[in-house]
C-alpha cells in the first residue's frame, strides 16, 4: 500500500510550570505509517498519548523529536503559510464537539470558514454545497443560523464531520469521532465514513475508545502505551488473537455481547497505579501492572520487532510463546466463537 | 421516592410560538437505584437532567413539576437552587472542557466546590481536593491538581468532573455521559467506584448515557426518549432483552456493532430524528418506524402498562395491541 502519511520516531515533552516544572513526555518514540486508503485504529489507555499522536500528526503542534512524511515530502519543518496546502488535505474531527466549534459562529459561518481560510471562492455554489455536506451527515434540514450551543452534543459531532469532508482531503484524522452519538447515528455515522472511504480512498486515522467501532472500521490496529506503540498488526490479529498483556486486559474490559454470554468470560483487572507520563517505569513501561512480569521485564525494555510470523509487531519479552494461547481464547470469545468454550 | 417528575416541557421561546423540545414527560426515581435515561441525540436527555438540578437554558421556559425529597424544585429561587447544587444534587456535565474553567487549575476548582458550601477551607480544601482525585484514580493527583484542564488528557478531565460532583457528598448524582472519553478500563473501575460510592453514601444515580454496555453493566431501570417523549420506561432488564417499543428495539439492534461483519454497513435506523419545531403529528417516531400504521401518524400514544414496562406506542414489537391495559 503507497504510503500517505509516515510518523517517524516522534516524540513529545511538554514542560508543565507549575508544580515543580515536570517534564511529561506524552509520546516517547512513536513510528506509524498510514497508507493510502487504510484505516489506522489508535487505542490505548487514557493519558497515554493518542490525542497528543493526533495532534503531532496534524501539526497542530511541533514534535520535540522525529519526522513527519506527508505524500513523500518531509513537512516536519513546514509552517504556516507553507503548510496550507497540506492542511488542506488534512482534516480532524476532535473528541469534544462544542469545544472545537468556535460557539460564536453559526453553522453556515462554521461550514464556510474551511473554504475561506483556505481563499476558495464557492459564490453562488457555497450555500447549496454546505447544504450538501450537511445532508451527508444527516442534517438536512437544519437552521444553519444556530449557533453551536443551540444543538446537541450528537448533532454538533456531525457539523464537525461535514466540516472535515468540506475540503475533500486525504486523511480525516478523528479522535473519538462517535462516543457523542447515540447508537443508531453512531451506526449511522460509521456507514458513512466507510462509505466515504470506498467512494474516495481517503486515509482515517480513528481514535477511539470504543473497540467495537475500532474493529468494525480499521484495516490496522496500534495499541499505545503511555507514550508508545506496544502492538501493531492487521486489526482481525489484534482483535482476534491479542499478544500483549496490556491489548488482552483492554480487550477483556470491553466484553461484546457474545463475551457477556460467555459463563467462562473474566475481566481481566489490571492491578498497580495507572501509569504517569512524569514517572516512567523502567524496563517494560507496563511491569507494574503485568501478572507476567519477571527480571527481564523490570529490567530491560522490549523493542517492538516483527513478529517470527511477519503478521505484527509487538514489545513484549514473552510473547508469543506465553502469551497467544491467552489470546487467541480473548479473541474467539468475543466472536463468540465455540473454541472459547474449551480453552 | 426520591425524585418525581410530573409533565416535564421544556420549550425554547420564538416568535410565533415556543418550540417544544420536552414534551410532558414523567417518570420517578428511587432511592438508591441507578436510573438510566438513554435514546436518540437531541432527545431532550441533558436537557431534562440539567433541569432536575436547576440548570435551565436561559431562553427556555419549563412548566410542570420536579419534586425531589418531598420539595418543588421548578421555579425555586436560583440562590437556594445553588445551594443544593453540589451538596444535595451533584452533577456532571456532559462537556467537561466545557464545564471546566480553562484559566483554573483542576485542584483549586475541585476544592472550590467545598469552599462554596462551608465545607473546608485553605489548604484543607486543597487536601481534600488531591484525595478525591486520587480516589477517581487519576494517576499523581498532585501533579494533576496543580495543571489545568488543557495540560490534561480527555479522560482524566472527566475523572476531575466526578471527583468535583461528588467531593461535597450529594445524596444524588446526574451524571451525563461519565465515561464516553475513558478507556474501557478506566470505565470499568469508574463503574466499580459509583457503584461502591453508591453503596457507601446511599447514592441515587441518573446516569445519561449511550453506552449501551454501560447500560447492560449499572442499569436497574431504564427511560429511553425519543424526541422530547418517553418511548419506554422501566425493568432494565425487560427494555434490553425484550424491547416492546419499536424504537428501542432498533436502537439496541444498532447497538451491536460487535455482530456485524467488519467494514459492512451496520443497522442504523433509517431517516433521521425530527429537529426542533418540526416534530410530526401523532407518534414522533412513525415516520421512521417499521411498525407504523394509519393511527400512529394521526394519534399520539399515550403511556401504557406492558409488564414490566411502561410504553408509549400503539403496536408494540411481538405483542397484540388488545393485551395492553391503561398504566
Ligand atoms: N499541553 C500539555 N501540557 C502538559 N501536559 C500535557 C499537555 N497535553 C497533554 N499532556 C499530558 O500528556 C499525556 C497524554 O495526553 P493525551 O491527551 O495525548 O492522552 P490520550 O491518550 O488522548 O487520553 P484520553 O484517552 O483520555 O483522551 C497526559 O498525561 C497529559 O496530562
Ligand atoms: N440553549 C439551547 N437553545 C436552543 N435549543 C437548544 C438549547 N439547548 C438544547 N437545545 C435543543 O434541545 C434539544 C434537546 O437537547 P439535549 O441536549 O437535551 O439533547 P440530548 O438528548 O442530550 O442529546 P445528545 O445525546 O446528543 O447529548 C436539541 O434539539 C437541542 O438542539
Ligand atoms: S515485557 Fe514483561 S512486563 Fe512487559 S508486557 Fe511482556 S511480560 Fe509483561
Ligand atoms: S406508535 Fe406506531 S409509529 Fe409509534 S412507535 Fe408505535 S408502532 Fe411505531
Ligand atoms: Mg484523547
Ligand atoms: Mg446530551
Amino acid at each position: 500500500m503507497e504510503p500517505l502519511l509516515t510518523l517517524d520516531g516522534i516524540v513529545k515533552t511538554f514542560t508543565q510550570k507549575r508544580g515543580g516544572k515536570r517534564d511529561v513526555q506524552a509520546v516517547a518514540g512513536v513510528s506509524l505509517t498510514v497508507g493510502r486508503g487504510e484505516t489506522v485504529g489508535l487505542v490505548g489507555e487514557s493519558g497515554c498519548g493518542k490525542s497528543t499522536l493526533a495532534r503531532l500528526a496534524l501539526k497542530l503542534i511541533e514534535p520535540t523529536a522525529g519526522r513527519i512524511v506527508f505524500d513523500g515530502e518531509d513537512i516536519t519543518a513546514r509552517h504556516g503559510r507553507a503548510m496550507l496546502p497540506v492542511r488542506r488535505r488534512m482534516q480532524a474531527v476532535f473528541q469534544d464537539p462544542l469545544a472545537s466549534l468556535n460557539s460564536r459562529m453559526t453553522i453556515a459561518e462554521i461550514l464556510r470558514e474551511p473554504f475561506d481560510t483556505h481563499g476558495i471562492k464557492l459564490g453562488a455554489a457555497l450555500q447549496p454545497r454546505i447544504r450538501e455536506l450537511l445532508s451527508f451527515v444527516g442534517m438536512e434540514n437544519t437552521d444553519t443560523t444556530k449557533l453551536p450551543p443551540q444543538f446537541s452534543g450528537g448533532q454538533l459531532q456531525r457539523i464537525a464531520i461535514a466540516r472535515a469532508l468540506a475540503l475533500e482531503p486525504d486523511i480525516i484524522v478523528a479522535d473519538e469521532p462517535t462516543s457523542a452519538l447515540d447508537p443508531s447515528i453512531q451506526a449511522q455515522i460509521v456507514n458513512l465514513l466507510l462509505f466515504i472511504q470506498r467512494q474516495r480512498q481517503i486515509s482515517y486515522v480513528i481514535i477511539s475508545h470504543d473497540l467495537d467501532v475500532i474493529g468494525h472500521v480499521a484495516d490496522r490496529i496500534a495499541v499505545m502505551y503511555l507514550g508508545t506503540i506496544i502492538e501493531q498488526g492487521p486489526a482481525a490479529a489484534i482483535m482476534g488473537s491479542p499478544w500483549h498483556p496490556y491489548t488482552q486486559a483492554l480487550l477483556s474490559a470491553a466484553p461484546t455481547l457474545a463475551a457477556r454470554r460467555n459463563p467462562e468470560w473474566k475481566r481481566i483487572v489490571l492491578t498497580g497505579d495507572p501509569p504517569n507520563p512524569a514517572n516512567v517505569p523502567t524496563g517494560c513501561r507496563f511491569h507494574p501492572r503485568c501478572h507476567l512480569a519477571r527480571d527481564v521485564c523490570r529490567q530491560v525494555e522490549p523493542p517492538l520487532r516483527p513478529s517470527e510470523d511477519g503478521g505484527r509487531l509487538i514489545a513484549c519479552h514473552l510473547a508469543p510463546e506465553e502469551t497467544a494461547e491467552k489470546g487467541r481464547w480473548i479473541g474467539q470469545a468475543r466472536l463468540g466463537m465455540p473454541a472459547a468454550a474449551t480453552a | 421516592m426520591i425524585l418525581s417528575v410530573r409533565d416535564l416541557s421544556i420549550g425554547f421561546r420564538r416568535i410565533g410560538g415556543d418550540l417544544p423540545a420536552v414534551d410532558k414527560i414523567s417518570f420517578d426515581v428511587r432511592e438508591g437505584e441507578t436510573f438510566v435515561i438513554i435514546g436518540e441525540s437531541g432527545s431532550g436527555k441533558s436537557l431534562t437532567g440539567m433541569s432536575i438540578a436547576g440548570l435551565q437554558p436561559a431562553t427556555s421556559v419549563t412548566s410542570g413539576s420536579i419534586r425531589f425529597k418531598e420539595r418543588e424544585l421548578l421555579n425555586r429561587p436560583d440562590a437556594e437552587l445553588r445551594r443544593m447544587r453540589g451538596r444535595e444534587i451533584g452533577l456532571i456535565y456532559q462537556d467537561p472542557l466545557g464545564s471546566l474553567n480553562p484559566v483554573w487549575p483542576v485542584g483549586d476548582q475541585i476544592a472550590e466546590a467545598l469552599r462554596a458550601h462551608g465545607l473546608a477551607s485553605g489548604a484543607a480544601a486543597a487536601r481534600r481536593a488531591v484525595e478525591m482525585l486520587d480516589r477517581v484514580r487519576i494517576p499523581d493527583p498532585a501533579r494533576v491538581a496543580t495543571a489545568y484542564p488543557h495540560e490534561i488528557s480527555g479522560g482524566m478531565r472527566q475523572r476531575a468532573m466526578i471527583a468535583m460532583a461528588l467531593i461535597a457528598g450529594p445524596s444524588l448524582l446526574i451524571a451525563d455521559e461519565p465515561t464516553t472519553a475513558l478507556d474501557v478500563t478506566i470505565k470499568a473501575q469508574m463503574l466499580e467506584l459509583l457503584a461502591e460510592l453508591q453503596r457507601e453514601m446511599a447514592l441515587t444515580i441518573i446516569l445519561i448515557t449511550h453506552d449501551m454496555g454501560v447500560v447492560a453493566e449499572v442499569a436497574d431501570r431504564i427511560l429511553v426518549m425519543y424526541a422530547g417523549r418517553v418511548a419506554e420506561i422501566g425493568d432494565a432488564d425487560a427494555i434490553m432483552r425484550t424491547p416492546s417499543h419499536p424504537y428501542t428495539a432498533a436502537l439496541m439492534t444498532s447497538a451491536m456493532i460487535s455482530e456485524a461483519e467488519p467494514k459492512q454497513q451496520l443497522n442504523a435506523i433509517v431517516g433521521v430524528a425530527p429537529g426542533l419545531g418540526s416534530f410530526p403529528d401523532g407518534c414522533h417516531f412513525h415516520p421512521r418506524c417499521p411498525l407504523a400504521q394509519d393511527d400512529c401518524r394521526s394519534f399520539v400514544p399515550p403511556l401504557r402498562r406492558l409488564g414490566d414496562v411502561a410504553l408509549a406506542c400503539h403496536h408494540p414489537v411481538g405483542s397484540d395491541t388488545a393485551l395492553m391495559a391503561e398504566a
